[in-house]
């Protein structure tokens, strides 16, 4: 998709082009018709030339164990005892959700480093990214993750590169029990209705459709069987939110801190007429420029760590 | 399959049962799907484990591995006890009416006629149908009489209660009944159940007859030949049916066609034999024809070579002196030491066959060894040390590997027949990597050298092989299209109609079907069933039409299915006795137009032969019905009975406790020595079971970066509450170890296996999934063979893979 197609940018307060007028596309993930294959996950890694580290089982079907920067889609299974005593293995597709209203796209401090096209595809260009992580804090579904090569946030990108020239995404075309299928919002809408009505003649009174909007609705949606418990699907969030550190950033802190790196810019003028340039000594080593310092202050975690 | 894939879309209940569709199959089980959001179906799961099938199943009940027949044999009983049949199926297309001899029985446990000592059979001639003085077999339609098989079918299993199945199978009642009442809908002649299932049946020393019970049930429900119906196997490699089909069995020719015995040196006796005369009056008894085929696959070998006074070659065919070669016998034989050399093509036996330590010693004992694969396999490193993986030492083993790289079928063009019976061509998708040449590449110039080598030194029996016929424009290196059209099949000489002297086919044309097919050296082809695959209209594997016109799913443009094209077998049973369908909306596939029989499907039957003249919708059978009653074709007895596995975490068959002889299959093969290391539950308490992953396909992708992605590392599957009671945690290790050796892995530990109450005991199972090994770049594991039992179903002897003991610690 070209820049014809923008219609959000990060840290930008210029228009956006919004010359194309395109429906809005969704991929619908039916919890109740997957299979846990992972064929999406290789074909995603397949598309996207991803090849993660041969890892470890850790006691779980879940392999790897967490997203990252180089397994954007995983799969995430969960077993639930009903109250009648009975066993359900809810087995959840896990990645980013193209939020309407993208907590990564307004925390991203860096201008057009993440992208919102017409269709509703939220996009990273980490040509652009500064790596500060700030993505993961606003994202409430904690899908961004940072890669420790080049220190760049990677996710899903809804294979944007396909679907701008009218293919799906690499997910779809391989899911083999039609779990994910891909159209416009609307017709996607209209395919859960009739999942819905077949799941409750199947005994799900709570089965529906999980499109929150706390986020201004997502294009990726979820067909629930217990639409009522989310969380049931290895913490798929209730209400997902933007994190208030974000408006926070975006409120007060960050004209603060423009007026502050102002000042810093001031001074320095100032203490350059005054001091004159300075020198730095041939021996003299800072932090290693290669890794990528993570400031505690915004994350509750080092988004290199391997998380459990 | 007797149906196909793309008709599980018909079915009105799909029964996941000895398989795991979602987890082995998850591109068929599509169509699982499909007939749960398009024809409202509902799929049931049974199986030891809560599965990926189970995860999307609406009703799911455990069972103890092993104990299947008691399963199903209680719900035959069930169908019976509470008249849940199809009555005018099972009265008109089954041998319900027909009337056993008077000296068959059974007790304790056991049919007539057993010897101890053979554990064998050896006298079977009870085991059939009284006969009129026609010659045919007596029925009684009132199925009134006592000796009539449906009374006998009611009397061998009003043993299986409910209760009695539930303290066997260790199923709890409820569920059970719940799984009976559903299925049990199915015996309304518009409803229909597809059983589904693979390995989980076979792979047991009871495994052919875990899926006859299966197939009595579907009988009785009216559910053989009807679409979404059927008895269907899935086929754990892309091309395994095609395997069977051509007949790479030790004792079979292609078309299932069968290798003579030492006994049978008299060609017209062998003919005979297999010529199975109707036994009911007009029937077809299609094996009538067997002579056809089996002169035209002599003359598709020999050529002219093959001719009337030499009986078709008849002496250059191989003469069985056992039953057959299987992969048992032959690695027992070879750890006898009585095996000098092996040739190994595309298989991957030290991983694949059981008991990993016998199979090593008897690989060691070998001169030389010959491994055909695309890959560096297991088996082609057996000498090689990988510490506790493959604790050998190399410079005791002298046997000499050679290693030919093959190609893999995308690098290939040809056909392989799916588990639906369909031939579907394919094109080569890229070259060869390196040296590695196409397995006929490589079996051409053995051939040509070892031709040579006859020719120029003689031998002991050089005929078959000089007289072979190799009329391919590459000798060294034949075409598949070359042995595609020859396994088709052609006209060598002019082809005339018998009756009007009208040509019929030029000699040097592709045959339409194995209806042309003549016993008198006049037509030649390769694999009968085949015949019409390749016809004068071309490549018709090649195909790809899929067209639907009545949407029903047959697509009978798409590639080609065999016999003749047909997608459904035994489907003249989809329409009553009258002609018309059960179910003339929904389930519409063949029918008689008054004239002849035609519809959405190849009808599989005499196409002129109307309702009223009464021939049978089972062809093949010389009845022109469907058994219940095995008649002396299986093993073990002409019902299936409950037999605990070999190794029995119970000790005892519940069924007859009091009789040792019956506690197992008492017709299976042991071999000397390995009825030993047959474990007991005192030691090994736990009952273990092996199968595949999704993300791994048997032992090929541990080669593959990305499927060693999706599941790394070796792992076991326990239960929470032997988890609990044995302190193991998710994450831990822990060796798991039978009398035959032991693994280390990963525990995953999960709700998903619960202890089953057994014979009062409670019993845990233990899932061992089989992918890892000593080569590859996943994890090294172990290899899960090195826990297997070392023996086989009574008929088949596939290994019962599915149902040994273990112990389980934290390692």
């Amino acid at each position: 998709m070209s820049s014809q197609d923008i219609i959000a940018r990060s840290a930008t307060t210029t228009p956006m082009p919004s010359v194309r007028q395109v429906d809005e596309v969704a991929k619908l993930i039916d919890v109740s018709k997957c299979i846990g294959c992972k064929a999406c996950q290789v074909a995603c890694s397949e598309w996207n030339e991803l090849r993660d580290e041969v890892g470890h089982n850790h006691g779980t079907y879940d392999n790897p164990a967490d997203l990252t920067a180089s397994s954007w889609t995983l799969m995430r299974f969960t077993e639930h005892e009903t109250e009648s005593d009975s066993l359900e293995w809810l087995i959840r597709k896990d990645g980013c959700m193209h939020c309407a209203e993208p907590g990564c796209l307004a925390a991203c401090p860096s201008p057009g480093a993440i992208v919102k096209y017409a269709n509703g595809i939220v996009d990273f260009n980490q040509d652009k990214c500064i790596g500060c992580g700030y993505c993961i804090t606003g994202c409430p579904f904690n899908i961004p993750r940072i890669s420790a090569k080049d220190h760049k946030a990677y996710k899903c990108t809804l294979c944007s590169d396909r679907v701008a020239v009218g293919l799906e995404p690499a997910c779809v075309k391989t899911c083999p029990t039609g779990a994910i299928v891909f159209g416009t919002k609307e017709a996607m809408k209209q395919h859960a209705e009739e999942r819905i009505v077949d799941l409750r003649s199947r005994g799900f009174a709570q089965a529906g459709l999980y499109d929150p909007p706390g986020v201004g609705g997502t294009h990726v949606m979820y067909v629930l069987h217990h639409a009522d418990q989310p969380s049931l699907y290895a913490g798929l969030p209730d209400d997902p939110q933007i994190s208030p550190m974000v408006s926070l950033w975006k409120g007060i802190t960050k004209p603060l801190g423009l007026l502050g790196m102002g000042l810093v810019a001031l001074l320095g003028f100032f203490h350059y007429v005054r001091v004159g340039r300075n020198v730095v000594e041939e021996d003299e080593h800072g932090p290693d420029p290669a890794v990528h310092q993570v400031d505690p202050a915004v994350h509750p975690y080092d988004p290199r760590e391997p998380r459990v | 399959m007797t149906n196909h894939w793309v008709d599980i879309k018909n079915a009105d209940l799909v029964l996941i049962m000895g398989g795991n569709a979602a987890e082995a199959h998850p591109c068929g089980f599509k169509w699982v799907t499909e007939a749960k959001a398009h024809n409202k179906a509902r799929l049931i799961v049974v199986d030891p484990r809560f599965t990926r099938s189970a995860s999307v199943a609406d009703l799911y009940a455990p069972i103890r591995a092993g104990s299947d027949i008691a399963f199903l044999g209680g719900l035959i009983n069930y169908l019976l006890e509470h008249d849940r049949i199809q009555h005018e199926y099972v009265r008109n297309y089954t041998d319900a009416t027909f009337i056993v001899k008077e000296g068959f029985g059974f007790e304790n446990g056991l049919f007539n006629g057993y010897d101890p000592n053979t554990r064998s059979y050896p006298d079977k001639s009870a085991w059939g149908y009284e006969r009129g003085e026609d010659g045919y077999v007596l029925t009684d339609p009132t199925l009134s009489h006592p000796r009539c098989v449906f009374n006998l079918l009611k009397q061998h299993y009003s043993r299986y209660t409910a209760d009695v199945v539930s303290n066997i199978c260790g199923t709890p009642k409820d569920a059970m009944l719940k799984v009976w009442e559903a299925i049990a809908e199915t015996a309304a002649p518009d409803k229909t159940m597809t059983i589904m299932y693979a390995l989980g049946w076979t792979q047991h020393s009871v495994g052919s007859q875990m899926i006859r019970t299966g197939a009595m049930v579907q009988l009785l429900l009216g559910n053989i030949g009807m679409p979404g119906g059927g008895m269907n196997a899935l086929r754990g490699h892309s091309n395994i049916q095609g395997l069977t089909d051509l007949g790479l069995l030790s004792n079979l020719l292609p078309g299932y066609l069968t290798l003579p015995s030492d006994a049978e040196q008299d060609y017209a006796a062998y003919i005979a034999r297999r010529t199975s005369q109707p036994l009911r009056p007009g029937q077809l008894s299609y094996w009538q024809n067997y002579e056809k085929f089996h002169v035209s696959l002599m003359k598709a070998w020999y050529g002219k070579n093959a001719a009337a006074e030499n009986n078709w070659g008849y002496d250059w065919l191989p003469k069985l002196d056992i039953p057959g070669y299987d992969v048992l016998k032959v690695f027992d034989m070879m750890y006898e030491g009585k095996i000098n050399g092996y040739f190994c093509q595309g298989f991957n036996p030290i991983a694949a066959f059981p008991n990993k330590a016998k199979v090593a010693a008897g690989l060691a004992r070998l001169k030389f060894l010959v491994v055909m694969d695309p890959l560096a396999t297991d088996t082609s490193e057996f000498w090689r040390n990988a510490g506790d993986f493959n604790d050998v030492d190399p410079a005791q083993i002298q046997t000499t590997v050679f290693r030919l790289p093959t190609s893999c079928f995308a690098e290939e063009d040809g056909s392989l027949v799916n588990s639906g019976r369909w031939l579907q061509w394919h094109w080569k998708g890229a070259e060869p990597p390196g040296e590695a040449r196409t397995d006929i590449a490589i079996m051409a110039g053995l051939f040509i050298r070892l031709r040579e080598l006859y020719r120029s030194e003689g031998g002991a029996y050089p005929e078959p092989i000089l007289n072979l016929d190799w009329p391919y424009l590459k000798p060294e290196e034949p075409s598949p299209e070359e042995l595609a059209r020859e396994f088709s099949g052609k006209a060598l000489e002019d082809l005339t109609d018998p009756a009007t002297g009208a040509l019929l086919v030029k000699a040097g044309e592709q045959l339409s079907g194995f209806a042309q097919l003549r016993a008198d050296g006049s037509t030649a082809s390769g694999c009968w069933i085949f015949c019409g695959s390749w016809s004068a209209q071309g490549n018709l594997m090649a195909r790809r039409d899929n067209a639907d016109p009545y949407g029903m799913g047959q697509t009978l443009g798409w590639a080609w299915s065999w016999p003749a094209n047909r997608r459904i077998l035994y489907n003249r049973a989809s329409a009553d006795p009258s002609g018309k369908p059960w179910n003339p909306q929904k389930k519409r596939l063949v029918w008689w137009n008054g004239k002849a029989w035609t519809g959405t499907d190849v009808p599989d039957f005499k196409a002129d032969s109307p309702p009223e003249d009464g021939m049978g919708p089972f062809i093949m059978n010389p009845e022109g019905v469907a058994r219940f009653f095995a008649v002396d074709r299986m093993a073990e007895g002409p019902f299936p009975e409950h037999y605990e596995p070999f190794e029995t975490p119970i000790g005892r068959n519940p069924l007859h406790p009091d009789n040792p002889q019956a506690t197992c299959n008492p017709a299976a093969r042991v071999f000397k020595g390995d009825l030993e290391v047959f474990g007991k539950a005192e030691e090994f308490p736990y009952v273990a079971t092996t199968y595949r992953l999704t993300e791994h396909f048997h032992f090929w992708t541990k080669h593959c970066r990305l499927n060693a992605i999706t599941q790394p590392e070796q792992f076991v599957e326990i239960g929470e509450a032997l988890a609990r009671e044995l302190g193991i945690a998710a994450g831990d290790r822990v060796k798991v170890s039978s009398n035959r050796g032991y693994i280390r892995a990963v525990a995953v530990v999960t709700k998903r296996i619960r202890p089953l109450t057994v014979d009062g005991k409670t019993v845990h199972q233990v899932g061992i999934p089989l992918h890892w090994g000593f080569s590859g770049v996943a994890r090294n594991g172990y290899l899960t063979n090195t826990l297997t039992p070392f023996v086989g179903d009574g008929n088949t002897q596939t290994p019962e893979f599915k149902s040994f003991l273990v112990n389980v610690e934290k390692a």
